[in-house]
């Protein structure tokens, strides 16, 4: 194996409350503490995995957004990951679904998959926890034609360089296989693939000296031949974001009596 | 001071102050104390991620039993918690201080009884031998600190607590000045069931009393050495606290930390630094107590009212904050001053004995608003509270810490 890319996003921390600012038509980004996304993590920590499993593999980690992104790409450094690429926005840049949108991220990343060169593999999240899109590691696929497969919850690299990967269902679990076609496979990461590890305090010390590029969106943009009205125009438009609303009060009981005839009161049971 | 003085001595001013050298710039940008570097916060992020999987579990189990379990002490060498300052070159994690208070702080909210265990390998015997030994004793025993020997510092006896120069301790010289044979009886001494290494002060000259006092690094499996029955505690049981007893142990002149007869001061020096790790510990135990209490609080009604919204609960919570914010920042700006080399002895003291205070208010207060519960071992409130008793025991007694404050402060005026 040659080079496996991981596109990582820095986004709100899933333990944080959201709070909608309804000002900006998004949520409140203000101070709020931002960290990887959790299935980035979970893609980070298979690429690393892989890599030990084959000896003189390179993980790239990359992330687009601003200057503080710096410290999402050092993390996946400290877990192991080789150098990082940083696609840098301007601080009114919003990724989560605002401004960028998976079409711009999938663009960008195929530029990079195809500068790049020897990529076997590209591992990301299965969908990030701010805009729950799904969608980036299937636009790059079909942009680059590439195999994919998305909800892997293992993966298997055969000597032959295909992989056999399960997918998780709403129906089950499906086994495909991506046969090796020259292209990286694309594959989109679910949370029962791995549990992600945290870093040891030397690895964190070790993350401080490897690479990280860093250019801005504009720059990379040109780089790549896009254009960077195409890229930073939303294909679709967030038209209201609120606050789903308050869950009402439940009534308690004080039998199972009570229970069933106020079941039927309301018509739940016959 | 005298520039001709021997490398040993200008060896201490690597702990002690050099202010001429602070940068003064009035333009800098200052960020607070508490806003941590980069890899501070992964650190920390880090050390609170470990706690919470792989420590967690067994606190209660560990607690009752009155040991730390193997797989525990481990993961603290896997994960680099026990070489936080050692350089990389000798196998540790070649951070600053301020990452080792972290990692303490993390540990001691999860629990205490492993936190004194790394603070005490980290802060006393590791930097000990970072700050004095020679470059041939660092290479002997750094990589096995650094990678799978917890150590103790064997300092205190039964007749010599707060007066550690009264030691009895004795280590003989040999004939050849080849080695030394150390007998008596230390006592109190914390991590010595697990530990693989001992640094022990031992009087190797009783007749220049505390001027005779000499460290010495020992292997926990040299003939002569017994590890005692551990203490039954109030808290911070799973840490053993057992005596030790030196038998005619023989040490290698090569293994004497430093030179001979400066002991005295290294112990002084050490246990100065020593002491802020101690307070990162007590605002650990604070913390966690918080974490325990405030949800239970949003979360609890009576008459109607969540018990957090009730004038008089509310009060008393944000006094408790206010106390722990205050020790935090306290903690940090020494750990801060002392990565400056600015002289930090008088606030090292006030952190110790402020964070010791705090954290006791801060369990016992959180025991009242759990209220039943609170007193029951269904939940960790309680042995917070008899886990933090100690901190204003060891390591320096509160009474011993307002003299060294009160001793600079009184000079200040003077």
């Amino acid at each position: 194996m040659r080079k496996i890319l991981v596109p990582i996003k820095r986004v709100i921390d899933y333990a944080q409350k959201i709070r909608v600012d309804s000002s900006k038509g998004g949520v409140q980004l203000k101070n709020v503490k931002m960290s990887m996304n959790p299935f980035c993590e979970i893609a980070v920590e298979e690429a690393i995995q892989l890599k030990e499993k084959n000896k003189g593999a390179e993980v790239v980690a990359i992330s687009v957004g601003p200057k503080q992104c710096t410290e999402t790409i050092r993390t996946a450094l400290a877990m192991g990951a080789d150098r990082g690429i940083h696609i840098e926005t301007k601080p009114d840049v919003r990724g989560d679904y605002i401004d960028l949108q998976p079409w711009a991220i999938a663009n960008l990343l195929k530029g990079i998959v195809e500068k790049e060169d020897g990529v076997d593999l590209v591992l990301l999240g299965k969908q990030s926890i701010d805009s729950d899109c799904g969608q980036t590691g299937p636009l790059l696929a079909g942009l680059l034609n590439a195999p994919q497969a998305t909800f892997a919850a293992n993966i298997e690299r055969d000597d032959d360089g295909s992989f056999t990967v399960e997918r998780e269902t709403d129906t089950g679990t499906e086994t495909i296989k991506l046969n090796a076609s020259g292209k990286p496979a694309i594959i989109t990461c679910d949370l029962r693939l791995n549990t992600p590890r945290y870093p040891t305090m030397p690895n964190i010390m070790k993350a401080k000296k490897k690479p990280v590029e860093t250019i801005s969106l504009e720059d990379m943009v040109k780089d790549l031949g896009l254009d960077l009205d195409e890229v930073l125009t939303p294909k679709n438009e967030v038209v209201e974001v609120y606050e789903p609303p308050p869950r009402k009060e439940g009534e308690t009981v004080g039998s199972v009596d009570e229970l069933l005839s106020k079941l039927r009161e309301k018509g739940l049971v016959a | 001071m005298n520039p001709t003085l021997n490398p040993i001595i200008r060896s201490f001013s690597a702990s002690l102050a050099f202010p001429d050298s602070i940068e003064h710039s009035h333009e800098q940008r200052r960020l607070p104390v508490t806003q941590f570097t980069e890899d501070e916060e992964m650190v920390r992020h880090a050390a609170r991620h470990w706690a919470n999987e792989e420590l967690r579990p067994f606190v209660r189990e560990m607690d009752n039993e009155g040991k730390t379990r193997p797989e525990v002490i481990q993961g603290l060498f896997d994960h680099g918690f026990m070489g936080m300052e050692i350089p990389e070159e000798y196998g540790g994690s070649g951070m600053n201080f301020t990452s080792a208070c972290l990692v303490v702080e993390e540990l001691s909210r999860v629990d205490p009884s492993v936190s004194i265990l790394v603070d005490i390998h980290n802060t006393l015997t590791n930097n000990a031998v970072r700050f004095w030994g020679s470059e041939e004793l660092k290479e002997k025993w750094l990589p096995r600190l650094a990678s799978e020997a917890v150590s103790s510092f064997a300092l205190s006896e039964a007749g010599s607590g707060t007066d550690a120069f009264a030691m009895k301790t004795t280590a003989t010289e040999s004939a050849d000045r080849s080695y030394y044979i150390l007998n008596g009886e230390k006592l109190w001494i914390s991590n010595s069931r697990e530990a693989g290494v001992l640094l022990v002060f031992a009087n190797a000259n009783p007749s220049l009393k505390h001027k005779g006092i000499t460290a010495f690094m020992v292997d926990a499996n040299t003939e002569g050495v017994q590890v005692g029955k551990p203490e039954k505690k109030l808290g911070l049981r799973a840490s053993s606290t057992c005596p030790v007893v030196f038998d005619n142990v023989k040490v290698d002149a090569a293994d004497v930390l430093g030179e001979l007869g400066l002991g005295y001061k290294y112990c002084i020096n050490i246990l100065n630094e020593g002491r802020i790790g101690i307070a990162s510990q007590q605002i650990g135990i604070a913390k966690g107590c918080m974490d325990i209490a405030m949800p239970y609080l949003n979360e609890r009604t009576q008459f109607g009212t969540k018990l957090a919204d009730f004038q008089g609960m509310e009060h008393q919570y944000a006094q408790i904050a206010t106390e722990i914010h205050a020790a935090e920042v306290m903690t940090y700006n020494t750990c801060r001053m002392k990565e400056n080399g600015i002289p930090f002895v008088k606030e090292a003291s006030m952190v110790k004995l402020y964070s010791s205070q705090v954290a006791e208010r801060a369990a016992s207060k959180c025991i009242e608003w759990l209220g039943g519960v609170g007193f029951t071992q269904d939940l960790l409130a309680e042995k917070f509270y008899r886990d933090c008793k100690v901190g204003s025991i060891y390591e320096g007694t509160s009474n011993i810490q307002l003299q060294t404050i009160a001793k600079r402060i009184k000079d200040e005026y003077r």
